[in-house]
């Protein structure tokens, strides 16, 4: 099974010439967590008006959709959780002892950010449908 | 043996829990994105609609299990973070129960915002 390993302070930012893919495969997948659960508070709040009433609900959604902002932050949520999702397949399979070469890990890093690209921008027509 | 970056010591109960709630997000969460966005559009959604999905016991579960799932994962996850970033002693302990309070608020609501959505059939 998987070695410790001391990968130091990420705030240290003078370790900047040390990013490697696996590193930063690291911190997308630190960042996108973030962003992901703390989406997922908002979103819960965001549903409670479900508590309130049918139509405060059936509102409230509809009048976040009706701002282009949250349309174009949807598209962006969707590149976070496919990379977080892609990148988690990935650490999955790494810890089955799959791929867990550093040149195969830092290639299938590169393939999680290209697949995430294209699912996003394939997204886009559906997520704005109707925005404009 | 090649090194891995993993956030936290294997053979633990909560790494286990990390990477069997990750499992279970791969399925809902994509189902969840799949079903809400594209089968049917984030800005055509009622609260009739949603709620003729909820009074379906399969799929009120399906949601269930997706809340306790991404809570835990998100929960824990961010704990593992801050581990990483060097917390230790009381900051530690003071950081695991405030996470662990606002994990449980996170689900004692999320169970509150589903029921709601049944409107009252389960």
């Amino acid at each position: 099974m998987s070695q410790s390993y001391d990968r130091g302070l990420v705030e240290d930012y003078g370790r900047w010439t040390e990013f490697s893919a696996g590193m930063w495969a690291w911190v997308f997948h630190k960042f996108t967590g973030w962003v992901l659960i703390g989406y997922m508070f908002a979103h819960i709040a965001v549903l409670s008006s479900a508590i309130a009433g049918p139509e405060v609900y059936t509102q409230t959604l509809g009048g976040l959709e009706s701002i282009l902002l949250v349309r174009m932050l949807e598209v962006g949520l969707l590149a976070v959780a496919v990379f977080h999702t892609l990148n988690g397949i990935r650490l999955l399979m790494i810890d089955l002892g799959i791929g867990v070469e550093l040149e195969t890990q830092a290639k299938s890093f590169y393939a999680s950010l290209v697949v995430t690209a294209i699912i996003t921008i394939a997204s886009v027509p559906n997520f704005m449908g109707g925005a404009f | 043996m090649a090194e891995q970056y993993s956030s936290f010591k294997s053979g633990t109960t909560l790494w286990f829990l990390q990477r069997v709630t990750a499992a279970i997000l791969l399925v809902t969460l994509m189902f969840h994105f799949f079903w809400l966005h594209f089968v049917h559009h984030a800005a055509e959604i009622t609260f009739q609609g949603t709620a003729f999905r909820m009074e379906q016991l399969g799929y009120f579960l399906t949601m269930l299990l997706f809340l306790v799932a991404g809570a835990f994962h998100g929960v824990n996850g961010v704990y593992n973070a801050l581990i990483n970033q060097g917390i230790t002693g009381s900051t530690r302990t003071f950081l695991k129960w405030v996470l662990v309070i606002a994990g449980v608020i996170l689900l004692v609501q999320g169970i509150r915002v589903a029921l709601a959505m049944s409107g009252g059939a389960i």
